[in-house]
């Protein structure tokens, strides 16, 4: 129990003075993956059950290469940023903190993969 | 972590069915939760008999009768009955609104009522919103000025005032704010669709001067970024209001502030 004001609860610890940037992020991201995405599917999708060695050749080519990569780096920055915010939704305390350094760390470590795997292909 | 489930004590019963009036034909059912702090029960869903014959047409007429000619010991809030003071809101058939000017025709079946979501309940369908109005407060509505008061007014251009409409007719009945998944969520810290939508009419109010330490004072993940425009503020408001819309114009500006 503790005896504090109504107004002392709604102020908390008042205005941290940030989250206009990750907003911004999000908005940068969702428009680059708007634009991404139609490419993205293009470029994939010819190479579905095509035999490996063709579609490492085909991922050494610099346009299927830039475009995975940019997908691949504009998706792991949406992603983290997303779920963080999904993450401030629902879950409370030192579990919020927990899970946000994991989404953190599961992001990096993906768009790391990935973007290694094209340049392994493409260089 | 959210809650998924009512705690114990917050698990709904089967309450009392009250007696039908005797010699009435039309009759209408009307299902309200109860709940009374001084008797340690689970709170319970009585049913009543309402006879339309010689019932007003709104929910609040009803719950007027019943009041007067059933239950006495019914809890609720009203006032003015036209829909300004804001306080008899409740949830009706599912949605919050004004039971003032919620008609007893635009419910289907049987009608059933509710206090407002996710408050505490202070008795029946009275919720507690002390921490909803310190919100309110917290946003300093009211105007703020630096330059010296003029000698008459604070002069407002017609087109200036228009930007108010829209914003100026909250009437804090806190439908919106208990209609919103993020402020059950996270109430304690989100300021919630009607404290920023008062907010925001401040900050677009030209007479104005504190437009930077309101937007400063806003800009936090919990206070403004947690509304991820659900929209139910905007669809449930019994003025008519749309929130939602207020609070993106709220993050442009802070867009348009820091890029």
């Amino acid at each position: 129990m503790a005896y504090l004001t109504d107004r002392k609860r709604a102020e908390g610890l008042g205005s941290a003075k940030e989250g206009t940037h990750h907003h911004w992020l999000m908005m940068v991201s969702s428009a680059s993956l708007a634009v991404l995405t139609p490419f993205f599917l293009f470029t994939f999708a010819p190479m579905l059950g095509k035999p490996h060695a063709d579609v490492v050749a085909y991922f050494g080519q610099p346009f299927p290469a830039i475009i995975t990569a940019l997908m691949i780096a504009a998706t792991f920055m949406h992603f983290k940023n997303g779920v963080q915010a999904l993450i401030e939704d629902y879950v409370h305390g030192v579990a919020r903190k927990i899970a946000i350094i994991g989404t953190i760390c599961l992001s990096y470590v993906a768009a790391a993969t990935g973007l290694f795997a094209i340049a392994r292909m493409a260089l | 972590m959210v809650q998924l489930t009512l705690p114990k004590n917050s698990r709904m019963t089967t309450g009392k069915t009250w007696p039908k009036p005797e010699g009435a034909t039309n009759l209408r059912k009307v299902q309200i939760y109860r709940w009374n702090p001084d008797d340690g029960k689970n709170p319970s869903l009585d049913t009543y008999f309402v006879d339309m014959d010689t019932c007003g047409p709104m929910i609040l007429d009803a719950l007027i009768k019943i009041k007067n000619e059933i239950d006495p010991t019914l809890t609720f809030r009203r006032s003015c009955r036209e829909g300004i003071c804001g306080s008899c809101a409740m949830n009706i058939d599912g949605i919050n609104t004004l039971a003032c000017i919620y008609g007893l025709d635009e419910v289907k079946g049987d009608i059933k009522i509710y206090p407002l979501p996710h408050m505490p309940v202070v008795k029946d369908l009275i919720p507690d919103l002390t921490h909803f109005y310190a919100q309110h407060a917290s946003i300093m509505p009211w105007l703020e000025t630096k330059t010296n008061r003029p000698a008459k007014e604070w002069k407002q251009s017609i087109e200036d005032r228009k930007k108010l409409d829209g914003l100026y007719e909250c009437v804090m009945c806190a439908s919106c704010s208990t209609s919103c998944p993020s402020y059950w969520w996270n109430g304690d810290r989100y300021l919630g669709p009607a404290a920023l939508l008062h907010a925001y009419r401040w900050i677009i109010d030209s007479r104005d001067e504190a437009t930077g330490e309101r937007l400063d004072e806003l800009e936090d993940p919990f206070k403004l970024y947690r509304c991820h425009t659900i929209m139910n503020c905007a669809k449930t408001c019994p003025k008519g209001l749309n929130p939602a819309e207020a609070i993106a114009n709220i993050k442009q500006m802070m867009v348009e502030r820091t890029v």
